[in-house]
């Protein structure tokens, strides 16, 4: 079932009315009943997936849990009979027996996913260019790159101590498959979300109106601007297009991701919103950023601060890398201090570029963006001399410039997700620099690519207003608590306006290859 | 306080839903000036009653019957429940929901929609789609309508809206905003009566040239499903204590087999219906090829259509005991009007058709 179709909206607005019409302790019950009926509808072929990851999360989770208790009971009851060198003989066994089951869980949920990502997915998408296990055709199953991601770091946190184990394994089951994330994240922490999911809800206005404000928003970024753009992508990616027609691409593609990615995560969230679960934000207006840092803690958060937890953090400060750095220092000074930084970046990127699938063209992905965060860290020293030197650069206009630069760069190195073949991503590349076709602005290929005249407009006016809500959120006050503000009449047309382009001008129904979730295929 | 905020709340959903009902009706295509066709099924509700003949199939009885035809020769009440390509589980609802308003004495099917098994029999998906709405959107809510949907939806009406854009068929017709015509805004809450109680005129005339070629089929037989909607109709007309009368209308283009024609005869014979097949009665119907044809014998023209339900109304009349109605008054006056529009839009057309040729 997708977030944008009408079984969606009709599930949505049953649920919802389930949800606040029931008694409050039931509430995340009816949370779980209706999170497995859309996994259900989504695929039943799936259900063993995810009900396995849900199955060993708990079982280990409980079993580290109980271990770590009767530790601290233990150590307790012993306080004094036991020296330090015992309790710490005692405690080092725990963590043991935890730990194989913790590796043992990790290894195979992980490998469950590396499986899925390297052999059950089209053949397009996969390694070989074949899918290996085709006779299987089940597909990627539905989800399973956001939930495996989130119940991981679940179990990882209660391995570290850092969480409690869920002892219902219903409650746990929720937390695993609630419905709105399974698209395409955000991918949550327990910490973030069990208060929100377990806690009854009282129905409350303004909650509800926000979210679905927030769901129709969504509906409008997606089958507005990103399905209508779609057409046009599809076609500059054919051979001929280069030069300016690839930077053009490049920048249909920006707006194309934003809106499909962004619009799902504002279903996402505003679907929790409504039902009073907050979920942590994934965006925050990302094409505003001057750096590429910056941009990458703006842009799919959720997996950054992930990877950032579970793989950069524990790789950096690990005991061989201290130890590495401690000897590379002495041989090569500061840089030498920083390689482990540089191993930690490298095998966080190569994981984020393998999460989107075990492709060469997304491992190229993660390599581009690992190379040019680190140039960038180490070029830090140039540029402060540079804006000490400089005054006009800390100008407004030389903000400008960097949130431009930043766009450009970052749609470039996006690219990569286009092309299947690496080699034609650099041939195009390459075009950039010696094919100044700049006529094809105006003789008329912009008007072969699939979109109409009527089509570019409802593209420019979307886009424009996706920019000005965007703009008029810089301040960290969210676009809704301004917009609340203004006259009530005037909102209620603003908001039907809203809906009836949604209506009209959405990329749906029959004459349409409406698109699923880009990130849904991840 | 509370009651305020809700009174606002229930008359914003209320305008806001108008609003959108009315934007829906202003999208959805009036068929008034081009394609006729796609208002053919609607009108039935502004004649339902009174009707002692009923036809239903595609444009095999829609272009072939002349209800008004049959009035004037022989005082028949009748009416036309046909669409463009009309499939035998449309034409089923269809006869469903028809005695809904009215028991027919008689039912007539046209036995050429046997040929096709399920709606990808027909071809392309998108036409397909095309000719379903054009059958079930003008259509009233009822059991009837939402099942003909269930059973019409191509695969990718299916995989798509599938029978939320029968509800909302603004979701179907969003994007013809770039299309709004004056005729949308002029149709918007009426019609005109594109049909002469379902019978669509046509009074153009295109000789039938070559003979047609018999292409050989892999398996002459009708399918499964195609059967068990005949046989439902069958049951139905049971029910109701309606003859059903099986017809063939003589065109000369989908080929009709000689495979297919021993298969509904026996079908007749082993249910007990009476079968015309009018292709073999093409002299005496005096069909002349060189003049009652508007399409070189795919379908009959208003000429045609004239002496085939001369023919046929006399069957219905003497062997079938069809009432006439003529000596009654009101049906009479009623009956009248219709042949006077019959008469001025033949008249019309044949003017229209005349400064074309001139």
């Amino acid at each position: 079932m997708s977030f944008t179709s009408i079984d969606f909206l009709a599930f949505f607005g049953i649920l919802i009315i389930l949800y606040y019409a029931l008694p409050k302790k039931i509430q995340w019950i009816v949370l779980l009943v209706a999170s497995y009926t859309f996994y259900t509808l989504a695929g039943l072929k799936y259900i063993g997936f995810i009900l396995f990851t849900t199955i060993t999360t708990y079982l280990v989770t409980r079993y580290m849990d109980e271990n770590l208790q009767r530790q601290d009971l233990y150590l307790k009851k012993h306080k004094t009979e036991m020296s330090k060198e015992e309790k710490k003989a005692y405690k080092k066994e725990v963590k043991s027996r935890n730990r194989l089951w913790f590796v043992i869980t990790i290894v195979v949920n992980f490998g469950i996913l590396f499986f899925c990502k390297a052999c059950l997915v089209d053949p397009l998408h996969s390694m070989s260019g074949s899918a290996v296990f085709s006779f299987l055709s089940v597909g990627l199953p539905f989800g399973i790159s956001f939930y495996m991601f989130q119940s991981m770091g679940y179990v990882i946190d209660v391995y570290r101590g850092k969480a409690q184990a869920e002892r219902n394994f219903f409650r746990l089951a929720l937390f695993v498959s609630f419905f709105p994330q399974l698209v395409q994240g955000p991918i949550s922490k327990w910490e973030q979300l069990k208060d929100s999911l377990f806690t009854p809800h009282a129905f409350d206005r303004r909650q509800v109106a926000f979210g679905l404000q927030r769901v129709l928003w969504g509906f409008f970024k997606k089958l507005v601007i990103a399905d209508r753009i779609a057409v046009a992508i599809g076609t500059l990616k054919g051979t001929e297009y280069t030069g300016v027609s690839f930077f053009v691409l490049t920048v249909f593609y920006a707006v194309q991701i934003y809106g499909d990615f962004t619009g799902g995560i504002d279903i996402a969230i505003g679907v929790g919103e409504t039902l009073g679960v907050k979920m942590p934000e994934n965006f925050i207006r990302p094409f505003f950023s001057k750096n590429i840092a910056e941009y990458w803690r703006r842009w799919h958060i959720s997996l950054n601060e992930w990877m950032k937890s579970y793989i950069f953090y524990p790789i950096t400060v690990s005991g061989p890398m201290l130890k590495l750095a401690l000897k590379t220092r002495a041989k090569l000074g500061r840089f030498g201090m920083r390689i482990p930084v540089y191993i930690g970046s490298l095998l966080t990127w190569l994981g984020t570029g393998v999460w989107h699938g075990f492709n060469f063209h997304f491992i190229l992905w993660g390599l581009i963006n690992c190379v040019v965060i680190v140039i960038s860290e180490e070029l830090n020293p140039a540029y402060d001399r540079f804006h000490n030197r400089f005054s006009w650069s800390n100008k407004r206009g030389y903000d400008v410039f960097q949130i431009i630069r930043m766009f450009v760069l970052m749609n470039l190195i996006r690219a990569t997700d286009l092309f299947n073949d690496v080699g034609d991503y650099f041939r195009r590349i390459g075009s950039l620099a010696w094919e100044f076709n700049f006529h094809v602005l105006w003789d008329g290929t912009m008007m072969n690519l699939g979109l109409s005249v009527a089509d570019y407009i409802i593209l420019i006016c979307g886009i424009i207003i996706m920019f000005l809500v965007s703009f008029f959120s810089r301040d960290d006050v969210s676009f809704r608590v301004k917009f609340q503000k203004v006259p009530r009449v005037l909102r209620y047309v603003l908001l039907f306006l809203l809906l009836l382009s949604v209506i009209l001008f959405g990329s749906y129904g029959i004459g349409y290859d409406a698109s699923s979730f880009i990130y849904n295929q991840f | 306080m509370k009651k305020k905020l809700i009174l606002i709340i229930v008359i914003t959903v209320l305008a806001a839903a108008g609003l959108l009902f009315l934007v829906q009706g202003l999208l959805m295509p009036k068929f008034m000036s081009e394609i006729p066709e796609g208002a053919m099924i609607q009108e039935y509700y502004d004649n339902a009653g009174g009707n002692d003949v009923i036809f239903i199939s595609d444009c095999e009885v829609y272009e072939n019957f002349s209800p008004v035809t049959l009035w004037e020769e022989y005082g028949i009440t009748s009416y036309i429940r046909g669409s463009a390509q009309q499939l035998i589980w449309q034409s089923y609802y269809l006869m469903e929901e028809t005695f809904k308003y009215e028991t027919p004495d008689i039912m007539i099917f046209n036995v050429l929609e046997m040929k096709y098994n399920t709606p990808s029999d027909t071809g392309a998906s998108s036409q397909r789609e095309a000719y379903n709405r054009m059958t079930l959107d003008g259509m009233r809510w009822s059991s009837s309508k939402w099942n003909s949907i269930y059973a019409s939806m191509t695969k990718e009406e299916r995989s798509k809206d599938g029978v939320w854009s029968y509800i909302f068929p603004i979701l179907r017709y969003h994007d013809r905003w770039s299309e709004l015509s004056g005729e949308d805004f002029r149709y918007l809450f009426s019609r005109d009566q594109m049909t002469d109680n379902g019978y669509l005129m046509q009074v153009k005339v295109n000789p039938v040239g070559d003979d047609y070629p018999v292409i050989p089929l892999v398996d002459y037989s009708f399918g499964d499903n195609a059967y068990y909607y005949l046989d439902k109709m069958v049951e139905l007309c049971e029910e109701h204590g309606t003859q059903l009368v099986l017809v063939k209308a003589p065109t000369l283009s989908p080929i009709w087999y000689d495979e297919w024609e021993e298969q509904m005869e026996q079908y007749a014979q082993e249910h007990g219906l009476l079968y015309f097949n009018f292709l073999e009665k093409i002299d005496e119907i005096g069909i002349d090829w060189n003049t009652d044809t508007y399409d070189q014998g795919l379908h009959l023209n208003v000429y045609g259509a004239e002496k085939l339900s001369r023919y046929f109304g006399k069957i219905l009349s003497e062997e079938l005991g069809v009432k006439d109605h003529r000596g009654e008054e009101e049906t009479a006056r009623k009956w009248e009007e219709k042949c006077e529009t019959y008469m001025n839009r033949k008249e019309r057309l044949e003017k229209e058709l005349t400064n074309i040729v001139e």
